[in-house]
């Protein structure tokens, strides 16, 4: 069975050509990416906000809670019959897929700008203010510096979700690596089914450690406890002369 | 949505409860393994990267993938529910096993001494000390992994498992937004009954919460 | 200057936090507000740097009513220390000592030298810039609190607490200090604090605030101690304020000279040094080193270090009386040593001597206010 599950996932053949893995691959990134700028573009400002002003804060936590609850599935396919009607062409099924998408991936990016913002230090935000800095000087200098490790892990959760649900797409026509899938299903084509799943499941590691990666060096040393080793501190002081020259 | 639930009450009722099993199945499953992987990655504390980073990697892997690959790792059929329990309970445990451990670890050192002092010692200490302590938390963790597994379920109709996802994809092949409806709002109403039911146990076990609470 | 006039504030819910203050802070000088939780300290600290807005009233910065100009440039020409430091932990010592030269648009690079400047000044090694904040102990987190406040070299410092989180002896350490600097600084500080012996420490007058917002006294120290305006002052000052009291307290002293030997002398040189059987040995600055008990020194043997006793503390001559009491009460051989500004030898004094002194001091003062 596992073999061949390789031997499809090694045949050239399904690699290239609008239904190969390429192709797929390209638009299950597609599918993705798009609608994590969405989500992106909805929960970090209202993220921000909240934190920031505190207003709302509960009602933020319930609804993330609600949305969690939704199935997603469910709610692509009742969409699609509902609304495709009133779409042009080209977004019958993109629109409807695209917001599920969305939905499903903006509660963990709110959820967690938000949280972060709420959770640096009392002490350091009164400091800022204190010293003078303005609500926008306070909100940049200060509160996403530190909450950036919990706005990128929200990142990361949602972008994992996303890419996981943007499988199902393939049931309402589209592509992407659910393809696979749903062809090898109702083909009776084991190999094709987990060759895809072992795709999905591949993308998803892949993308996650690039968020590892990434959550690693924009995060100040300050705050990750990654700090220089003493035996770097010839550059340190090296650093501080040329400063205090 | 009215008229389908009232012609077909039998399949409904049927594919509720087998919904309500296979979501809260695992859940129960994997806490049981959790409690004991989780106190292992609290208590020794070089264990907690690498089996939290493992559960991590697991819990990674997209759902329906974890499904589909299932039968070539157990030897199952592919339409056999116990790919999905299996699978939901890998979710289950990777959540879980971080929670307990962090729950765990969110104990005071000052009560864990005291407890020590007193003479609590290893079993008797983490039953009736550290665990009780840890309910909060835990019960956070199992209110994601049951409420989304409510919503993992349901993607199991695609592999053709029956349960209130197939009212999804009966409402979409032929073409009736409401009885897709209907599975949506009865798969919200079976997540919410169950995450209230995971609050109100929670407040039984921990009654010193609502007296601070009140205060 | 600061002024507070008829200054107060009442919370929405009801509660009064101050009521009616009115209060001078005079510039150069650091006034001390103290008094129980709930005084209402910290929010009129607050008020001052308008993190809290008066209900009414009206705060005058010289002649400057604060309530007349925008909050973050207020802000930013008043020093804030608070007790946790709030230092910011994603960036580095040196860029959070200057932060606020950079919120004013100064040159980047100048800024950062100054820092370092200003970090070795409040003792701080230069070779901390580059660390973060989570490197370093709550002491040294706190003397960089204390540096950034001062990095845009602002007139008034507002201190809540400062010192309050940090182990007693860093304390100590770091209330020296800070006396130290503002002997050179002459900042107009505003400074909070529960605590009534760092108020009487630190304050050149002190406020002391009663739950609901009053002021009962304000009063030099000195004044405080041997003076309460009342029984709350009383009670709040706490036990023992007439030998604190004495910490205000200096007089002329006429020390004895003492004979003194050294490391290495003999028996005999330290009986003849002796007087009730004792003799103290200095260095050759003529610091003082220890005491030596004649009788411990058997026949031809000489002073060393293990022969010390090094019980008693050491009073400037130009300190307080309390010093030279407690001098006396601690030396061992019942003589308090003076000492001058080097740490050197001036003489000792006797606990009768020193008494004598007080109780002369105090009934001319007496006499002196009943004529």
């Amino acid at each position: 069975m596992i073999s061949s599950v390789f031997s499809w996932l090694g045949d050239g053949a399904n690699w290239s050509g609008p239904d190969g893995i390429t192709h797929r691959l390209v638009q299950h990134l597609e599918y993705s990416f798009g609608a994590l700028v969405f989500v992106l573009i909805i929960g970090i400002p209202l993220g921000l906000y909240i934190g920031h002003t505190g207003k709302g804060g509960v009602a933020i936590a319930g609804v993330a809670n609600a949305l969690r609850a939704l199935p997603t599935f469910g709610l692509l396919l009742y969409l699609v019959i509902a609304y495709s009607g009133n779409l042009p062409t080209d977004w019958i099924y993109l629109g409807p897929a695209l917001f599920v998408l969305v939905v499903l991936g903006v509660p963990a990016v709110l959820s967690n700008t938000y949280a972060g913002v709420q959770n640096v230090d009392p002490a350091a935000r009164d400091a800022a203010r204190g010293m003078g800095m303005t609500g926008m000087q306070v909100l940049w200098r200060v509160e996403v510096p530190n909450a950036l490790p919990l706005i990128i892990s929200g990142i990361r959760s949602s972008l994992l979700q996303i890419v996981a649900t943007a499988t199902i797409a393939a049931y309402v026509t589209l592509g992407g690596l659910g393809r696979f899938m749903i062809d090898g299903l109702s083909q009776r084509d084991y190999a094709q089914m987990a060759g895809g799943a072992v795709l999905v499941g591949l993308l998803a590691v892949a993308l996650d450690l690039v968020m590892a990666v990434i959550q690693r060096y924009v995060v100040s040393r300050g705050i990750t406890g990654r700090y220089a080793l003493p035996a770097a501190s010839a550059d340190v002081v090296a650093a501080e002369s040329s400063v205090s020259v | 949505m009215i008229n389908y639930l009232k012609n077909n009450p039998d399949n409904v009722s049927s594919w509720f409860f087998t919904h309500l099993w296979m979501s809260v199945l695992p859940v129960v499953i994997g806490l049981i393994i959790a409690l004991p992987i989780g106190w292992v990655a609290s208590r020794y504390r070089w264990t907690y990267p690498p089996i939290t980073n493992l559960a991590g990697l697991l819990y990674t892997i997209p759902s329906l993938a974890l499904f589909i690959l299932m039968p070539s790792i157990l030897g199952t059929k592919i339409l056999s529910p116990v790919n999905m329990v299996v699978a939901l309970t890998v979710y289950s445990l990777a959540l879980l096993v971080r929670v307990v451990a962090d729950g765990l670890n969110s104990v005071a050192p000052d009560i864990r001494a005291a407890a020590t002092a007193m003479g609590f010692s290893g079993i008797g200490r983490f039953l009736r000390v550290d665990l009780p302590i840890a309910v909060p938390v835990i019960t956070a963790g199992l209110r994601v992994a049951t409420v989304s597994n409510v919503s993992l379920v349901s993607v199991g109709a695609l592999i053709g498992v029956p349960q209130l996802g197939s009212l999804f994809t009966e409402g979409f092949s032929r073409y009736i937004p409401g009885i897709t409806l209907l599975g949506i709002l009865l798969c919200l109403a079976l997540a919410l009954v169950l995450d209230a039911l995971i609050v109100l146990g929670s407040r039984v076990l921990t009654p010193w919460q609502r007296a601070v609470a009140k205060r | 200057m600061i002024k507070f006039e008829s200054v107060v504030k009442k919370y929405p819910d009801g509660t009064v936090a101050v009521n009616g203050l009115d209060l001078v802070a005079p510039s150069g000088k650091i006034t001390v507000f103290v008094g129980p939780s709930g005084c209402g300290k910290t929010t009129s600290l607050r008020m001052i740097n308008r993190m809290i807005e008066p209900t009414s009233g009206t705060i005058w910065l010289d002649d400057q009513d604060t309530g007349k100009v925008d909050a973050s440039t207020l802000r930013r020409g008043i020093g804030y220390v608070i007790q946790h430091a709030g230092l910011f932990p994603h960036r580095t010592i040196v860029d959070n000592v200057a932060t606020v030269p950079l919120l004013l648009g100064r040159d980047k690079k100048k800024a950062r030298s100054q820092a370092i400047e200003l970090m070795e000044r409040v003792g701080l090694p230069a070779s901390f810039a580059k660390r973060y904040p989570a490197q370093l102990s709550g002491g040294q987190q706190q003397r960089v609190g204390v540096a950034r406040a001062l990095a845009a070299d602002p007139p008034v410092m507002l201190m809540d607490e400062p010192f309050s989180a940090v182990d007693p002896v860093v304390r100590a350490e770091l209330q020296d200090e800070f006396l130290r600097l503002q002997s050179e600084l002459g900042k107009t500080i505003i400074f909070v604090t529960h605590d009534i012996d760092e108020a009487v420490k630190l304050g050149d007058q002190v406020a002391v605030l009663k739950v609901g917002g009053t002021l009962a006294q304000l009063a030099s120290p000195a004044t405080l101690l041997t003076d309460p305006v009342d029984d709350f002052v009383a009670g709040f000052v706490g036990r023992d304020r007439g030998y604190r009291a004495l910490g205000f307290e200096s007089g002329q002293l006429d020390p004895d000279t003492e004979q003194t030997v050294k490391l290495g002398d003999d028996a005999a040189a330290v009986g003849r040094a002796a007087r009730d059987g004792w003799s103290l040995a200095v260095d050759d600055a003529r610091r003082p080193l220890g005491w030596v008990r004649a009788a411990a020194l058997a026949e031809g043997k000489q002073v060393t270090p293990e022969l010390l006793h090094r019980g008693g503390t050491l009073a400037p001559v130009s300190g307080s009386l309390r010093g030279a009491l407690d001098a006396a009460l601690s030396s061992p051989a019942g003589r308090g040593v003076l000492i001058d500004d080097n740490g050197a030898l001036v003489g000792t004094v006797t606990a009768s001597e020193v008494v004598q002194r007080i109780e002369s001091q105090l009934a001319g003062r007496r006499n002196g206010s009943d004529g």
